[in-house]
């Protein structure tokens, strides 16, 4: 295993022990439980999370403040929410001066560079006191997921209690017990197109980063990778917000992270560099290279 | 056992007993003040805000102006009359051709300062000045406002309207770390510094619609929200995921194409982000 997987101290498989939480969340609840115990010990003041928006499955990024808020925010929809958009509104509206955020390796990418380079975030910087991300192997414009739910599986968006990718397939699963599978060979060519550029699987940037890949069912995969995110899994873990195991003891294991992980990098490079000659002695630009 | 026991606020003096009578440097100064770069603030047409930005760093600001730079040349701070030579010049506000003074003080930067930052919206893009077409009391006939870079070569931008603190600040320590850092320092604000010298080549107009052009008509928008983030006059909202910008409110100050992460992601620079923002931190304290 190489880069990957990105700097890490701690890799471990994990639940939370709240079962409110873990009746809505889409995995092992570890997002919004790091979150709840944050907030409760003040050492975030809110955190911006996607949330239910007025039309079904379509996500909306929002600043939630108390417990109750957050678990609104439970589960993965699996189309474009912009959290980063409310970054510095947070701290402005919200006032809040510990954010917490969630987000895709992508959206840990954007609060690092905006740390790092701060064009138009001012104040924001040293506001950010705990930065979670999410595995993810790609995402989707949100009329996809209509397509793939109600062409594809034939169901209403409305009836529909959960989706998910995973084991090679995308399932959606029905309020009325109702389960569709479909191969990913159909849904791969509705993907954002962003996507196919990117160069992180397990969100190398985040505090604390969790996925399901590599853990059985309703667990989750977690890695440490900051002082932060080490002292707020600590402390949290001494709270007994979650239970663990060690993730050389469960199935599929960190082999399988790892395999994924470089199945993508390997992949989205190779359009990287297609992209150097996309036309007749024209290239598509490149942003690892240059903003030109 | 040797009886070592000191009360906390006596702390062992470490000298050595054969020489106990001589003076003895056991360390040098660590503010070499020699070795302190020269800035200069040069004011062209803006409207002081990226100053006010470069003074909002408060303490930090102290402690560059102790440790790190001279302020050598700067409008109300530094009482100089003509640009003189410099390390650094960071140039606010755009130049009005109608006014032959600020012409010639821009290309006297451009003699005088080693490297040339346009700080600000206005100074790397025209920013609001490129609505201004004349008329207005006292100067009317002053009427046309170029980014300086159409003037002259620019080295280094720091967009957005107004520029953070915190940007000015990063560019500042590195600045001093590329001219008076060890070599590896030297490496890492290189490296640091390289898109903000890519974007000065990139050219002098900007807007929202780079966005567009530059971001989503090249596939590569992923639609984090970084750009709406970013915006100061909150002219970008996100439809399903990608942005979409309000051009009648943009004021083409460059912050969202500069922000996005799609615009550049320099990887050797960002992944090692938890030990720069420490050092940065570390520096101003
Ligand atoms: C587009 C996408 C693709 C993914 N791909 C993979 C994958 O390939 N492999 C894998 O192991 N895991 C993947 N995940 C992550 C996985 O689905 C879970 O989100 C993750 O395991 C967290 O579950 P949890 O039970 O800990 O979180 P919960 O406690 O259920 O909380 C989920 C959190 O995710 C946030 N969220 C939900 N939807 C979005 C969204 N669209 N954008 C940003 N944040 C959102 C919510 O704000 C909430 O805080 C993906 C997630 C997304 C959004
Ligand atoms: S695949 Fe990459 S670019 Fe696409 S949503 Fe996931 S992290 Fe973002
Ligand atoms: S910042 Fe860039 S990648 Fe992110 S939503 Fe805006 S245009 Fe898209
Ligand atoms: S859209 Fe906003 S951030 Fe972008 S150039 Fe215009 S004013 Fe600046």
């Amino acid at each position: 295993m190489g880069t990957e997987l990105g700097n890490y101290k701690l890799c471990i498989s994990a639940r939370s022990t709240d079962k409110e939480i873990l009746k809505k969340a889409q995995d092992g609840g570890i997002v919004t439980q790091i979150f709840k115990y944050a907030l409760e010990e003040g050492i975030i003041d809110g955190a911006i999370v996607s949330g239910p928006s007025d039309e079904p499955w379509r996500p909306r990024p929002f600043v939630a403040t108390t417990v109750e808020e957050l678990m609104k925010s439970r589960g993965t929809r699996y189309n474009i929410s912009p959290n980063v958009s409310f970054i510095k509104e947070a701290t402005r509206s919200y006032g809040l001066d510990r954010i917490g955020i969630v987000g895709t390796p992508c959206q840990m990418q954007a609060v690092r560079k905006g740390q790092l380079y701060p064009v138009g975030l001012r104040d924001v910087p040293d506001k950010i006191a705990l930065a979670i991300g999410i595995f993810c192997m790609e995402n989707f414009p949100y009329q996809s997921i209509k397509q793939l739910v109600e062409d594809h599986a034939a169901m209403k968006l409305e009836s529909v209690k959960k989706m998910e990718i995973g084991k090679g397939k995308f399932w959606v699963y029905g309020e009325r017990g109702q389960v569709v599978q479909l191969p990913l060979k159909v849904t791969h060519k509705y993907e954002q197109p962003g996507c196919h550029v990117c160069l992180d699987y397990v969100a190398n940037l985040a505090d604390v980063s969790t996925g399901s890949v590599g853990s059985p069912d309703g667990w989750s995969t977690v890695f440490v990778r900051t002082k932060k995110g080490d002292d707020i899994w600590s402390k949290a873990i001494a709270a007994g917000c979650f239970e663990t195991k060690p993730i050389e003891q469960v199935k599929p294991g960190l082999e399988l992270v790892s395999k994924l992980a470089n199945e993508k990098i390997t992949k989205n490079q190779k359009t990287v560099e297609e992209r150097a000659k996309f036309g007749v002695n024209k290239a598509l630009r490149n942003p690892y290279i240059s903003p030109k | 056992m040797k009886d070592n026991s000191v009360k906390p606020e006596e702390k062992p003096v470490p000298v050595k007993a054969d020489v106990e009578k001589k003076a003895v440097v056991l360390q040098k100064e660590d503010k070499p003040v020699a070795d302190k770069i020269k800035v200069g603030h040069v004011h062209m047409s803006g409207c002081t805000g990226c100053l006010v930005s470069l003074a909002d760093n408060y303490g930090g600001l102290l402690t560059i102006l102790d440790k790190y730079a001279d302020l050598v040349y700067g409008l109300t701070l530094a009482d100089v009359r003509h640009i003189p030579k410099m390390d650094v010049a960071l140039v606010e506000g755009s130049v009005c051709i109608q006014d032959k003074i600020s012409v010639d003080e821009i290309k006297e930067t451009r003699e005088k300062a080693a490297v040339v930052v346009a700080v600000g919206g206005c100074a790397c893009y025209g920013n609001i000045t490129r609505f201004a077409r004349g008329g207005q009391t006292n100067q009317p006939q002053h009427e046309s406002f170029l980014p300086v870079g159409d003037l002259i070569k620019v080295d280094v931008y720091i967009p957005g309207c107004a520029p953070t603190p915190q940007l000015i600040r990063n560019v500042c320590v590195m600045a001093y770390l590329l001219l008076k850092g060890n070599k590896d320092q030297q490496d890492l604000a290189k490296k640091y510094l390289t898109p903000l010298m890519q974007l000065a080549e990139r050219g002098t107009e900007a807007c929202g619609c780079d966005l567009m052009y530059d971001v989503v008509n090249q596939g590569l928008c992923m639609g984090c929200g970084s750009c709406a983030a970013a915006c100061p006059v909150r002219a970008i909202t996100h439809e399903y995921g990608k942005p979409n910008v309000n051009r009648e409110m943009c004021i083409k100050c460059g912050a969202c194409y500069a922000q996005c992460p799609r615009s550049f992601f320099n990887f050797d620079v960002i992944t090692g982000f938890e030990g720069i923002l420490e050092a940065i931190d570390g520096a101003l304290k």
